[in-house]
Parts: C-alpha cells; sequence; structure tokens
C-alpha cells in the first residue's frame, strides 16, 4: 500500500494543523477577513479544522469604506452560512475620531490606513492571535514570514527578532499586551490556492471571474472607475471585461483584461501569465520595499 | 480543460534546503532554477533586470530574484532562512534557502528540519573545504533522508571529468563517517544551465540525471515513519450542537504509522485502552490515517482525553520519560545555563526542564567531541541531558522526526534558545 498525499492535501493537512495549533494555544484567536480568495481559504481550511464544530474564533474586517458591493454581499452570506461571528473595523471610523488623516490627490489610498483601524481592532477586541492570509510567494518581504510572527505592543513586526520555527513545533509564548499574526497558508502559491478552490468547488465572489466593467488606465494598470477615486482629465474610462486577481480596497486593487469566467479558466490564465498577482496593486508600488516598511508597522 | 486541473492531483510536494558559502553560486542556482522552470513572473525578472543596470551589470544577475530584506541587500548577504516556491508539472517545491556561514548554523538546523533533500553546493575550484563538511555534519544530524551534492562552476574548470572526481571521492571518504543513507553527485553550472534543468552537452562523461530531474524523482514516499503510531492529541473537537451532541473527537496531526478504524489503541499517560471507532474528516469518515495527514479519532469509549496526550497502539508505545538525551542546537545570544531552567515543547506536549549536563560540544566542522568546552554559544552543537517536570512520550530522532524533536524556550524573555534532537 502506498500511502501518499498529493501536494495540495499536504499543503491542507499543514494548514489545518496550523489552525488548530492557534485554537489550542491562544485565548482570544480572530481570524482576518479581506474578502479575497486567501481569507476565503482560510476560513474555509478552518471549517474543516473544527468540523463538526463551528470556527471557534470570529472573523475581523478591516472596512476601508472603499470595498466593491460585491465583495461585501460574499462576506454576509458566508458569514451567515457558517454561523461565525463577523467584527468591522473601520477606516472610516477613523478618520471621523481623528485618529488618522486621509492621503489627497490622484493617488489617494485608505490603504496604508488600515494598519492603524487593524491595530485598533485588535486592541479592542483583546485578540492575542490574527490568523491572516498572507503567502510567502506573494512578495519578497513575505519570503522569510514564519507562520506565528510575533509582535510587540505596538504591533510591530521586526525581521531581525523573529523566533526560528522548526519541524511542526510552535512558540506562542507572549508578554501581556504583545500579540501573533499566524498564517497558516504561507507555503500556499496563488496557483495552489486556486488548483485547490476548483477541486473543492468552493463558491467565491462573482469579481474574480470576468465581467464587463467601467475601468480606466494608470501608470500601466488598469483600475475600476468609481467615484473613490479622482480622475486626471486625461483618464477617460471606457468598458471592458475584467477581473480582479486580488480583492482589496478599490482604489488600489488593479483589474487585469481577462476572459476567464470559469475556475479552470483561471487556472489555465495564471499558469501561462506573466505578471504576479501583487504587479496590480498600486500600494506595493510605492517602493521597492513599501511591503517590508508596511510590515514594519503592524500592517497585515 | 476542465480534466486538465485534475492532473495536480497527482502532483508530490518536496521539500529541501539548500545551504553554500556566498560564492557558491547558491542565489545564482535558485534563479537558475526558478527562472528555467517558468517560475518567474515578468515583474518580477524586470525588477531584477532594473536592479543589475543600476548597479552596473552586464547581464541580468539572477541571483537578486532570492535577495530578502532590505537591510540584507544593504549588507550583501543573507541573514535568516527564505522560502521559495516552484513547481513543475510532477512536483510542488519549498526551498528553505539558508545562508552557509557559520554563524548561520542556526538558520541551517531550521531549514534542515523540515527537509527530504539537502542540496550542497562545492565550488568545483575550490573542493570540499570547512563549510561543506558543516553542511554535511548538520544533513546528517538532521536525518535528511537525501543529500544532494552539486559540484557547481564546472565551467570554470573547463567542464573537467577529473575535477569533478577528485571532488566526488573526498566527499565520499568524509562522508562514510556520518549517518547519512543516500548522497549523489551532480557536475552543473548553475551560471551557464549546464545540468541545472537542461543535460549539459559540455560534459557527456556524465551519464546521471540533471538536478531537476533529480528533485522531481528521488524517492520520497518513505521518508515518513509508517510502522510506529503516534498520534499526539492537539485539539478536542466538541460540537455541543443538537445534531452532535455527545460527539468527542481528538483532532491532530499523524506523527507515526497508520491508524485505522478499529484498532486497539491505548492513550499515555493515562494507559486506558480502548478501539478507535472512527476516523473523521470535513470530507467525510475515512479507514485509516498516515503522516502527514491531520485527521479527527474517535474512541468507542469514553476516555478523558486532552491536549499533550497521545494515542498508540497498545503493543508499541514511545518511551515515557523525564530525563532526555539530546543533541541541542543554540540559537540564542544569551548562552545556555548549566542547571537553567527553560520550557520545553515536544509534540503538542509542553513542560518546564533543567539542565542537568553538558556532555559535549560538538566542533561541526570536524565532529570532534569537546568535553573541555561547555559554554555553548550561539551556533554550537552539544549533547546534553535533560529533566523534565513531567514525563514526555518521545522516540529517538533517528526513528521519528516528530516526536524525537523539542525545543527550548526562555522563561523571561519567550525566545525560542534551542532545538533538540533526541538520542
Amino acid at each position: 500500500m502506498d500511502y501518499h498525499l498529493n501536494h495540495l492535501k499536504e499543503l491542507e493537512a499543514e494548514s489545518i494543523f496550523v489552525i488548530r495549533e492557534v485554537a489550542a494555544q491562544f485565548e482570544n484567536p480572530v481570524l482576518m477577513f479581506s474578502g479575497g480568495k486567501d481569507s476565503i481559504l482560510m476560513v474555509y481550511l478552518a471549517q474543516k479544522a473544527f468540523y463538526p464544530a463551528r470556527i471557534p474564533f470570529p472573523l475581523l474586517h478591516i472596512d476601508t469604506g472603499h470595498n466593491f458591493p460585491e465583495a461585501i454581499e460574499y462576506r454576509d452570506n458566508l458569514v451567515k452560512r457558517l454561523g461565525v461571528r463577523l467584527m468591522v473595523g473601520s477606516v472610516q471610523e477613523a478618520i471621523d475620531k481623528g485618529l488618522v488623516v486621509e492621503e489627497k490627490g490622484y493617488n489617494a489610498s485608505r490603504n496604508g490606513l488600515q494598519t492603524v483601524a487593524l491595530l485598533e481592532a485588535l486592541e479592542k477586541g483583546k485578540f492575542d492571535a490574527a490568523l491572516g492570509g498572507a503567502r510567502r510567494d506573494e512578495e519578497k518581504a513575505r519570503a522569510k514570514e514564519r507562520f506565528f510572527s510575533h509582535r510587540d505592543e505596538f504591533g510591530q513586526w521586526n525581521p531581525k527578532n523573529q523566533r526560528p520555527e522548526l519541524w511542526n513545533l510552535f512558540n506562542s509564548k507572549k508578554n501581556f499586551g504583545e500579540h501573533f499574526r499566524v498564517f497558516p497558508i504561507s507555503n500556499w502559491t496563488e496557483l495552489d490556492v486556486w488548483q485547490y478552490l476548483a477541486l473543492e468547488k468552493v463558491e467565491l465572489p462573482s469579481l474574480y471571474f470576468a465581467h464587463k466593467r467601467m475601468v480606466f488606465e494608470r501608470d500601466g494598470n488598469l483600475l475600476a472607475d468609481c467615484e473613490f477615486i479622482q480622475k486626471r482629465p486625461t483618464e477617460v474610462p471606457k468598458e471592458m471585461m475584467v477581473r480582479c486577481r486580488t480583492i482589496g480596497d478599490m482604489t488600489c486593487t488593479g483589474v487585469a483584461p481577462s476572459s476567464a469566467d470559469t475556475v479552470e479558466k483561471i487556472i489555465q490564465e495564471i499558469a501561462t501569465t506573466r505578471i504576479t498577482e501583487r504587479g496590480g496593486r498600486a500600494d506595493d508600488k510605492r517602493s521597492e520595499t513599501s511591503m517590508e516598511d508596511r510590515k514594519k508597522q503592524g500592517y497585515f | 480543460m476542465s480534466d486538465d486541473i485534475y492532473k495536480y492531483e497527482d502532483m508530490e510536494l518536496l521539500r529541501f534546503t539548500t545551504a553554500g558559502s556566498v560564492d557558491d553560486g547558491k542565489s545564482t542556482l535558485i534563479g537558475r532554477l526558478l527562472y528555467d522552470s517558468k517560475s518567474i513572473f515578468q515583474d518580477q525578472y524586470e525588477a531584477i533586470e532594473a536592479t543589475s543596470l543600476r548597479r552596473g551589470e552586464s547581464e541580468v544577475n539572477l541571483a537578486y530574484l532570492t535577495d530578502g530584506l532590505k537591510a540584507e541587500r544593504e549588507q550583501g548577504i543573507t541573514i535568516d532562512v527564505a522560502y521559495r516556491y516552484f513547481s513543475t508539472p510532477k512536483r510542488k517545491f519549498i526551498i528553505a534557502d539558508t545562508p552557509g556561514h557559520i554563524q548561520y548554523t542556526r538558520n541551517m538546523v531550521t531549514g534542515a528540519s523540515t527537509a527530504n533533500v539537502a542540496l550542497i553546493l562545492i565550488d568545483a575550484r575550490n573542493g570540499v573545504v570547512e563549510q561543506t563538511r558543516r553542511h554535511a555534519i548538520i544533513a546528517s544530524l538532521l536525518q535528511i533522508p537525501h543529500l544532494l551534492v552539486c559540484i557547481n562552476k564546472m565551467d570554470l574548470v573547463d567542464y573537467k571529468e577529473e575535477a569533478y572526481h577528485k571532488i566526488h571521492q573526498e566527499f565520499e571518504k568524509f562522508a562514510s563517517k556520518l549517518d547519512i543513507k543516500d548522497v549523489s553527485f551532480i557536475p552543473i553550472s548553475a551560471l551557464k544551465g549546464d545540468n541545472v534543468v537542461d543535460r549539459s552537452s559540455r560534459m557527456t562523461w556524465y551519464e546521471g540525471p540533471t538536478l531537476l530531474y533529480y528533485l522531481e524523482n528521488v524517492h520520497i514516499a518513505s521518508d515518513h515513519n509508517f510502522i510506529d503510531v503516534r498520534f499526539p492529541v492537539q485539539y478536542v473537537v466538541r460540537p455541543h450542537s443538537d445534531e452532535f451532541h455527545d460527539y468527542r473527537g481528538y483532532a491532530g496531526r499523524v506523527a507515526g504509522g497508520v491508524i485505522k478504524k478499529g484498532d486497539k489503541v491505548m492513550v499515555l499517560p493515562s494507559g486506558f485502552t480502548s478501539k478507535v471507532a472512527k476516523i473523521n474528516t470535513f470530507d467525510g469518515e475515512i479507514n485509516e490515517a498516515f503522516p502527514p495527514m491531520s485527521a479527527t479519532v474517535l474512541l468507542e469509549d469514553d476516555i478523558d482525553i486532552s491536549r499533550g496526550d497521545m494515542i498508540v497502539r497498545e503493543n508499541n508505545s514511545p518511551e515515557a520519560t523525564q530525563d532526555l538525551e539530546i543533541m541541542v542546537c543554540w540559537f540564542n545570544d544569551r548562552p545556555l545555563q548549566p542547571r537553567g531552567k527553560y520550557t520545553i515543547l515536544h509534540t503538542s506536549q509542553e513542560a518546564r526542564c533543567i539542565i542537568k549536563e553538558v556532555r559535549y560540544k560538538m566542533d561541526i566542522n570536524t565532529l570532534h567531541r569537546n568535553t573541555d568546552d561547555k559554554d555553548i554559544k550561539m551556533n554550537d552543537i552539544a549533547r546534553i541531558v535533560v529533566r523534565t517536570t513531567k514525563p514526555l512520550f518521545v522516540d529517538s530522532y533517528n526513528k521519528n522526526r516528530i516526536t524525537g524533536s523539542v525545543i527550548l524556550v526562555d522563561e523571561g524573555t519567550n525566545e525560542t534558545m534551542g532545538a533538540g534532537m533526541i538520542i
């Protein structure tokens, strides 16, 4: 008898192990839910980890107020179906309370402000572990991220002071006020995520599939035409068949021309595509090390 | 197309660690593997192209692909384990990319802890050097099942067979002293691409596989222990719902052996016995569970079981002991404290322990056991004796990498201080 798991089942087993480890080792974990496919995968894996019990921690959505309506609709249905608690941290609220000042101008984005709203929500909920759907293949600053990533009392990530991780032993010890970010799908690639979602027939937000939308071009990227982005006079929207490769804040999530209207076609598209999925993210392009800098401050 | 996605069901996962010194061409080799297997995206390529140009290099330097954090790029060194991913239609690969310098022994140990294959790079001009020996010793200590020696920069020795054979023999002579089961050798040039993905036309004397062919085909199916059943209980699933009122499932990841429905099992530490009533997953009931599966086990009898307990076969149990002999690798700049107390983590168990004795420090370049120098500092490897506050259920690391490993945690700073392999 040949006992072996294929790569997706092995990744699944590893992620379930990490998610259960969080439930066992922390008192008050929370799952950061962005509405994107990676956090959808996370919720799905958490469901598997505790079946037939419910997921024993709430979901936390950091709402920039600039959402694709389709993403919010999907989120609300998911929460209802699984019977989990949803908490929302609002960037608009942080702006209204004067915690942060909103950026102005053509490239204004609330992406950076998310960090403040996130840290505030984590503190308010007294969460000691925040599960996230980040993957190491996404961006170079993430390639060295741990499964259990320690954050100090300011929520900051110190790349030089991360704990070594060996075998499957995770050290979650911390002082009062500190917390952990935990990344159970660290070892998945974009293609793995899609293949798995396809094989498991997981329902996804319509945004990921090719649809007609008014878009305009900026710095070589296509952005969705919406009330949250100030357009330059030269930027004229036109209707195109597009789909999102990541789902985030509307102001910085690029869309890509595509005719892929099924998961199978998306996989085919990704397998042949030559641009990384974060290639369309305006927030990563600000400087060569922008992800690393944001992470140090406590970005997700 | 719809059939295509199901092809991925046959892909296996292989984890390998790379070690080499700064000049061995390790970054170039990884860059080459990623580039030739078409795992590099256009925007990533353009970014390293721009960096190469800015630094006045004449060609695109593939080594920049694996450059990590800002601090490291400024210093031109890699200071931590970085994970890289690529895949071919046959396998998905996870590379634990570790720096080779002596002060990074701890990183090599970290990368090695989960690897199926250790890839060691040797500069064909220099032959077996101190670092080569260190890498091989660590691979042997960490019981990486397969060792692959790539003799690199063959282009700089005119692709000569003699250069390759000399190093091959030199390495084998040294490796015979180690506990390594499977060693292979490949002559390559990472820079020119010889024998990396494509077979070299300049080394017709070499008849073995290319590097990628080796990685795609090395036999890893028996790298786990499928004989001795070890199921550390990680979490108890209790739904408290009407539908699953009395449900009590023991969730965990199989650390060894094959657990079957109907098996007679024993629970440690209580020693109570029962039978496996069901093995449950979200996707339905299964008849058997094996490493590295995550599953939920239900027993026929209502026994009190919690996290840290272990389910095993009645006639095949690990040693329950408070006294452990350990090979430890020290990770922290605060040295090991003789008689010091630490938290010890083992599978899903946690206890406190005291360091009773340092037996010797091992010279990781020569394997020499130094019984006089017992100051264990960062990156040192030593044999120690610890006593724990409660029994742990252990196997020797040789027998099982999961139930044979521990980490030591500082009770004040919470930092991971050391990683240990049970002898």
